[in-house]
């Protein structure tokens, strides 16, 4: 322990993770706490992410506007709208929220102290998104990243081409529904958006446990077109492209589909044990995470000379970042869901 | 090797039967030959060579990538070629990408995944390759070939080579699917399957119209079985026993005998040539006949129950002890082929003529007849089909004497009359989603019967599971029950309370050690649900130990 702490002395005087999440000393703020705290940042809405009970909030509009949706308007004693790129002075630290390109509001977190700068990713993404805004990729002397899909097996497929895959099921088999798992917030509306974008002008059909999310995004600025809900479909919708959570999948519900093509929108169909155990029949590999590459990538194009790892497979990117003349830990932090992508 | 990774892709996800036929018909009719002759190939018999895959393979990735990566990444996938499919990409002959700190890298796009400008990598030509391919550069090859191919096409490669596809599809599927082409008949398919090889482009032409049906005058191919109807009360009735004889319905596997020139064959009743398995068997049938009968494990002329025979089903290879303790017999009952002659085409009764006179002359070891029960009423055969409760015997057939040998199941001539069902109270304990159709329904169901410790103490053991036998309705029922009273799940098995009692028909009971029983049902299905009765009210272990074969296999050790 106490190497350890030589060796990372320089941010972990500051900075480090307690039961409640990784805390900010100087700056008297935790990020992504699971534990009601007095300051929390928060750099998405996601449950394993944002939860209640927090004194103060900051985060971007959207993110609060998802916490409050979910939690109810009082879920937090106070909040603090940042917009990205904002500065802004909390202790002796500086705060600024950039994009993550992860889903609708979510930010990195950027804490600038005496001449360094650290990076905590929250959850990232490379790739353009319509719902969420591009990732930017900020240099620094620490880097903090996911690891969610941290195994170099995992390489999601174009966005376009998976989207596609889609569409020509539902071109040869017009008399099956097509059932899509996806998670309610983020992948719903990105996958939503991705088929707009690939022309696809019918309405879309929705679980009624995406229904809410879905109107949150459409108030806060993003077109998804035309939506309807299965319970008040006239038909089995054969032909027709339903939306649902994952639990949804085998369940009950389903069955007043027309003989499901059951799909799943998630970076875990890229390995086949993993669709072959939900019973999927058509896995899109449409992630809202980075794949391997881009973890690599972007470890490098940081140009932090130190790289703490969370949530995730952090084993394998650990090793990476290592091989690649960084000095690399494993942060563990207490209360992510590695499924919940 | 883009269509045939296609199917492949395909098939490994699509759940029903009839996607995965749809799918094999449709490759069969669009892809070339040879390239679909050794996908069919693949998909049944396999293919004439085999590799020592993992260690090329192991070899290649220690070159090429970073072994802790590759472990990490094993751990996860759990399946070493769909691994190195996965990682390919990653990895780079000589330098890692993800180790350069040049920051002009471009890591994704870089990768070429096609032999540059080069025509496609065809199945046919890896096949050809490798037929002749020095094992020393075995790894070599591999590695040029998974350079130029995409994720999908890579996972299907290593799939061949390792020998077993596991997309779910059974050979008697792709055989189906080949009959399908030119809606014919699954059995023809099989009739000349044992007389043709891979490519199959004989099969195909033919097929497809192009040439002849294939030659099978040569060879030792398999003779589609004529097979029997269920015995219902109606048929029962109106059965003239004047026009009939009946025979005991032995409790082994069917099997059809075909040897000539030499040379013998012994097949399942599904084609599937099983003559390696039996090697006692087949060694001494020197003849020119093809017949028909039942394979059984005999010992002492006694027939040992059916459990003794599983023994020595699906292996490869079969040692010295197993041919010892377990000795395989056929008892045969008709015969199709003797000397030359069809014999097909005469009544029953001539063919039993001539069987009988064959076997009085050649007499092979390990064959003898099946008896024709004497019978003078229908009251008498059926008092002796109710006494009957030999391990040995699964019931009655009844065989139309004028009946002509007849591929297929044909009404009528044959009738099974299998002796009435064990049946036994049981409780379920867990159920697991189905499949296809049924796969948001909890419908496959283990249940198990009290074994009792002590007069406070009992506990439930599994006996046996089952997934038919009730209605579509009563599925819908027992499903929202199993929803209603789950109290554990581990991914598609949910754990009950133990409170519902079917009541669960089966043919037999025998010693297995998967079960901590101690004993498994055979072909179990619910007869009834007993919505009535209370759990407690349940059957005990001792009352189906008793009803156990008196004869007790040998060496069939039983777990605690």
């Amino acid at each position: 322990m106490a190497t350890r702490l030589r060796k990372y002395s320089q941010f972990e005087s500051w900075l480090r993770p307690d039961p409640s999440g990784l805390h900010c000393l100087p700056g008297g703020f935790h990020i992504d706490p699971v534990r009601p705290v007095d300051r929390a940042i928060i750099t998405h809405g996601h449950s394993d992410h944002a939860r209640p009970g927090h004194r103060a909030v900051l985060a971007t509009r959207e993110t609060i506007a998802i916490m409050q949706a979910r939690f109810g308007p009082n879920a937090a004693g106070h909040y603090q709208e940042s917009p990205y790129g904002q500065s802004n002075t909390i202790g002796d630290v500086t705060v600024t929220l950039v994009p993550g390109g992860h889903i609708l509001g979510s930010a990195q977190v950027i804490i600038d102290r005496m001449g360094c700068r650290v990076v905590v990713t929250g959850d990232y993404k490379r790739r353009p998104d319509p719902t969420a805004a591009l990732f930017q990729l900020v240099t620094c002397d620490l880097f903090i990243t996911e690891a969610t899909f941290g195994l170099p097996v995992f390489r999601h497929e174009s966005d376009a081409g998976e989207i596609g895959r889609l569409l020509g099921s539902l071109q040869e088999y017009p008399d099956r529904t097509h059932l899509v798992g996806a998670y309610i917030l983020g992948k719903t509306q990105r996958l939503i958006a991705l088929l707009r974008a690939a022309g696809y002008d019918r309405p879309i059909w929705l679980h009624g446990a995406l229904a809410s999310m879905c109107d949150l995004y459409k108030q806060l600025g993003v077109n998804l077109g035309e939506l309807a809900l299965v319970k008040d479909a006239k038909s089995k919708l054969p032909g027709e492209i339903v939306l649902c959570p994952p639990s949804a999948l085998k369940d009950r519900w389903s069955r007043r589909l027309a003989d499901p093509v059951i799909a799943f929108a998630s970076g875990w169909m890229r390995v086949r044990a993993r669709a072959r155990q939900r019973g999927v029949e058509l896995p899109l590999v449409i992630s809202d995470h980075c794949d391997w590459p881009e973890l690599v990538q972007t470890i490098g194009e940081s140009k932090a000379e130190e790289i703490w790892v969370t949530h995730g497979h952090e084993e394998a990117l650990v090793h990476q970042a290592t091989r690649m003349g960084k000095r690399a830990r494993a942060l563990a932090l207490v209360g992510f869901e590695e499924e919940a992508e | 090797m883009k269509e045939f990774a296609a199917l492949l892709d395909r098939l490994s996800y699509s759940p029903s039967r009839n996607a995965k036929l749809r799918l094999l018909v449709d490759y069969l009719r669009t892809a070339p030959d040879p390239d679909r002759g050794w996908a069919l190939a693949a998909l049944t018999d396999g293919l004439p060579f085999s590799f020592p895959l993992r260690r090329t393979l192991s070899e290649i990735m220690d070159r090429r990538s970073d072994p802790e990566l590759f472990r990490l990444s094993r751990d996860y996938v759990g399946d070493t070629a769909e691994t190195v499919a996965l990682i390919w990409d990653q990895t780079q002959p000589g330098v890692d990408p993800t180790l350069t700190s040049d920051p002009a890298w471009s890591h994704r796009y870089s990768h070429v995944n096609m032999q540059g400008g080069a025509t496609p990598l065809r199945l046919g030509e890896v096949i050809s390759q490798l037929a002749h391919i020095d094992r020393a550069l075995l790894g070599e090859r591999l590695e040029s070939w998974l350079d130029g191919l995409g994720t999908t096409e890579r996972w299907a490669l290593l799939k061949l080579l390792t020998g077993a596809l596991r997309v779910g599809v059974s050979a008697r599927l792709a055989k189906t699917a080949v009959a399908e082409m030119a809606a014919r008949e699954v059995t023809e398919i099989e009739e000349v399957w044992h007389a043709i090889a891979p490519p199959y482009e004989g099969l195909f032409a033919w097929i497809e119209g192009r040439g002849s049906i294939p030659d099978v005058t040569q060879a030792l191919v398999f003779r589609p079985l004529m097979l029997s109807h269920p015995l219902e009360r109606s048929d029962w009735d109106a059965l003239d026993l004047a026009k009939f004889w009946a025979e005991w319905k032995w409790d082994g596997i069917r099997v059809q005998i075909v040897s000539r020139c030499e040379k013998t064959a012994l097949f399942s009743r599904t084609g599937d040539d099983i003559s390696r398995t039996f090697p006692d068997v087949v060694e001494g049938c020197r003849f020119d006949a093809v017949l028909d009968g039942e394979l059984l494990v005999v010992r002492d002329g006694q027939v040992a129950p059916f459990g003794d025979l599983q023994q020595r089903l699906n292996r490869k290879s079969v040692s010295k002890r197993q041919l010892e303790q377990f000795p395989a017999h056929v008892r045969l009952y008709d015969a199709l082929l003797i000397d030359g002659d069809d014999l097909r085409p005469l009544p029953l009764t001539e063919r039993r003529t001539r069987l009988e006179a064959w076997h009085a002359r050649t007499s092979p070891p390990r064959t003898d007849l099946s008896a024709i029960i004497a019978a003078d009423s229908k009251d008498q055969l059926q008092q002796l089909w109710a006494a009957t409760r030999d391990a040995s015997i699964e019931g009655i057939m009844l065989k139309r004497r004028a009946s002509p040998y007849v591929a297929g199941r044909p009404k009528g001539l044959w009738y099974k009359w299998k002796r009435a069902p064990l049946t036994l109270d049981c409780v379920l304990m867990y159920a697991q989603r189905g499949s296809g159709k049924r796969s948001s329904y909890y419908s496959d169901y283990t249940f198990g019967v009290w074994r009792v410790s002590s007069s406070v103490q009992r506990e439930l053991v599994p006996v046996g599971k089952a997934y038919f036998g009730f209605t579509d309705a009563e599925l819908v029922e027992i499903d929202r029950w199993v929803r209603n009273n789950t109290v554990d799940s581990f991914g598609p098995v949910r754990a009950v309370a133990p409170k519902l009692v079917f009541e669960v028909a089966f043919d037999a009971v025998q010693a297995s050690t998967r079960h901590k029983s101690g004993v498994a049902m055979r072909f179990p299905r619910i007869l009834r649900i007993r919505w009535d009765k209370p759990a407690e009210e349940a059957d005990r272990l001792e009352t189906l130990l008793n009803m156990m074969p008196t004869e007790r296999p040998i060496e069939v050790r039983v777990k605690r």
